[in-house]
């Protein structure tokens, strides 16, 4: 099992490893001059003195290596549009706002979706089933943008309490929250439903109910457990596909969290920024995604025992 | 009791061709066309597949038929609602939005199908060899697959995106849908390559490998074909996925090149006008993306069950 960890953590560093690089030689293949823009013309000299600034005046794997110790520092540089703050300083500021907006979605999707669809199992093909799949259906292909939008519109336009947009408070909170948490909890519904369908016709299901164990028992200890298994598996790219729902969201709302930021660097072309951002997502990201499979391991003694027989 | 006397002439000679007694009354059943009877029977997928196809043919004629094109300008005429000149309504700039959205649709369209279809490719070559080959490059291809696949999606597509467009201008057809395709093959690829290395093991390629066939041809005649089932289900469920990258993408200024319109350019557009009470314009757009999305959502699904009927429930 260590090793199996240490393998993982292995691949996760060299991943890290590839997403910096690209990164880096992507972003320093962009045509033309990060500087120039527009509507003013630099002066040569102070050209040269920005160039020397973000030392781009070395030769390119100089540049490289920089990065890569840089990083290894977290320190992911200063930015080309904004004056005042560095990269690490904007994604402080926007992290805590992001982290507390998608940890909150995905408690929903992780609450509510599971919920959905072991109902809509128990009771197969009546009522329920048929309500908690629409609702399923309609999460999977309404995107989150147009969920936002809607919510806004036809939500917070009436409920005075709850507001169109901004950060703060926890009401500013629940709508984008909602929005962002649609998609994976439709994903987690119908994923519950069929490993539900799938666990309930199992051996051991029949031996507890002929036990004399009440029905509650019975879904919620030998049922359930079992059945979310799947659900621990997904977590890992629900985590990626959450990120690049907040983009989105946190512009409908306007909230000031790092999914913000990147939008607007992307905007403004602002390379450090966008640089910075991206391998700060990718590491975070990462280390997620192997949290999930480390967690995913530990619950599910089968795939302990496959890993370690190996 | 009467006695029956049986002569000679009642007796007919029984046929001596005994083959014909094997010989399978009805015609059989295709494996396709069995499919397909059986994706009939699903409602919902044929509603998917009705909407889609009424939505490909709309694409190609709807913007041609409002009697106004998608990129005049109308300054005289701006964000008007939907009436009997504009159906939909016009834009900021006075454009018809009808025949806006019909374009944006079609756009939408071939940006996901031509993703679906470039990742299939890969995928099917990349999954192919590595299912084929020996034991060790299987396992190098699959770890580059692995660290491909670890890189965020949208991270890759957005990178992309902002390098090969120029600021302010939007993002051509062609960078939208290499953004897209650049990590999106290695599902695909691994699907492909599962199923290779199941279908190698099974007796009629090993029929077909004693009988001298090569491996490639034992790749195109029997793993292929057998494969394009679970492939096909993939690639109608890559496409809304890629629709959807290419809608977040033009929420982040990366969208298709205006004038051209694509359905997240306009959804965006009409975001912008949302808080002046102009609800049509994002409401328009976000109807066809979720339709396309559920559209292609339902027919994968119901393509997946008439794949393989043990899954249906």
């Amino acid at each position: 099992m260590t090793k199996y960890i240490l393998k993982r953590f292995t691949m996760a560093i060299v991943t890290i490893w590839a997403i910096i690089t690209i990164t880096f030689f992507l972003m320093h293949s962009v045509p033309g001059n990060p500087f120039a823009t527009e509507s003013r013309k630099i002066p040569e000299n102070i050209m040269e003195n920005l160039m020397k600034k973000y030392g781009l005046d070395k030769p390119k794997s100089e540049q490289y290596m920089m990065y890569l110790k840089n990083i290894a520092r977290f320190d992911f540089g200063e930015s080309m549009k904004s004056n005042t703050e560095t990269v690490n300083e904007m994604i402080a500021r926007g992290f805590p706002v992001s982290a507390h907006l998608g940890v909150q979605a995905i408690l929903i999707a992780l609450i509510l979706g599971p919920a959905l669809g072991a109902i809509a199992a128990l009771y197969q093909n009546k009522t329920p089933d048929y309500i908690s799949m629409i609702i399923s259906i309609i999460g999977v292909s309404v995107p989150s943008f147009v969920m936002g939008s809607f919510l806004i519109q036809f939500v917070a336009r009436n409920v005075d309490w709850l507001p169109i947009g901004g950060w703060g408070e926890f009401r500013h909170t629940i709508l984008p929250s909602f929005a962002l948490a649609m998609m994976p909890l439709a994903q987690f519904a119908r994923l519950m439903r069929s490993s539900m369908l799938e666990v309930l016709n199992q051996d051991y299901i029949k031996t507890a109910k002929s036990k004399g164990i009440t029905r509650t028992a019975v879904i919620m200890k030998h049922a359930v457990r079992n059945a979310i298994l799947p659900i621990v598996s997904m977590l890992g790219t629900t985590i990626s596909n959450l990120v690049a729902g907040s983009f989105v969201i946190e512009k409908i709302f306007g909230i000031p969290g790092l999914g913000m930021f990147f939008t607007t660097s992307v905007f403004n072309r602002d390379y450090t920024l966008i640089m910075g951002v991206t391998v700060f997502y990718a590491m975070v990201l990462i280390t997620m995604m192997l949290l999930v499979d480390i967690a995913y391991m530990l619950i599910d003694p089968r795939i302990r025992l496959t890993k370690e027989g190996r | 009791m009467e006695q029956v006397t049986y002569t000679k002439d009642m007796f007919k000679k029984a046929p001596k061709d005994s083959r014909n007694a094997e010989q399978i009354k009805r015609p059989t059943i295709k494996y396709w066309a069995d499919v397909w009877r059986r994706l009939k029977l699903n409602k919902l997928a044929m509603v998917g597949l009705i909407i889609l196809i009424l939505m490909g043919i709309m694409s190609l004629i709807g913007p041609g038929l409002s009697g106004h094109n998608y990129y005049e300008q109308d300054y005289s005429q701006v964000n008007v609602r939907p009436n009997n000149e504009f159906w939909f309504g016009t834009d900021e700039l006075g454009r018809d939005l009808f025949s806006r959205v019909w374009l944006g649709t079609r756009y939408s369209l071939l940006i996901g199908i031509a993703a679906a279809l470039i990742d299939f490719g890969i995928g099917v070559i990349y999954g192919g060899i590595a299912g084929m080959a020996s034991r060790k490059v299987d396992a190098v291809m699959m770890r580059i697959a692995e660290v491909v696949y670890s890189i965020p999606y949208m991270l890759v597509v957005v990178l992309i995106s902002v390098v090969f467009s120029t600021a302010g201008s939007g993002t051509s057809m062609f960078v939208l849908i290499l953004a897209m395709t650049i990590t999106g093959w290695v599902p695909m690829a691994n699907l492909v390559r599962g199923q290779v290395l199941q279908l190698k093991e099974s007796e009629y390629s090993l029929a077909s490998e004693s009988l001298g066939a090569t491996s490639g041809w034992i790749l195109k005649k029997h793993i292929i074909p057998n494969t394009l089932g679970p492939i096909l289900v993939n690639v109608t469920l890559t496409i809304p996925r890629a629709i959807f990258s290419e809608a977040t993408l033009s929420f982040m200024g990366l969208g298709l090149q205006p004038p051209s319109p694509s359905l997240g350019t306009l959804a965006n557009d009409g975001l912008a006008v949302m808080p002046i009470g102009l609800f049509y314009q994002i409401l328009i757009p976000s109807i066809f993306i979720s339709l396309i999305m559920f559209s292609f959502n339902v027919l994968g699904d119901g393509l997946r069950d008439a794949l393989d009927p043990r899954l249906r429930k």
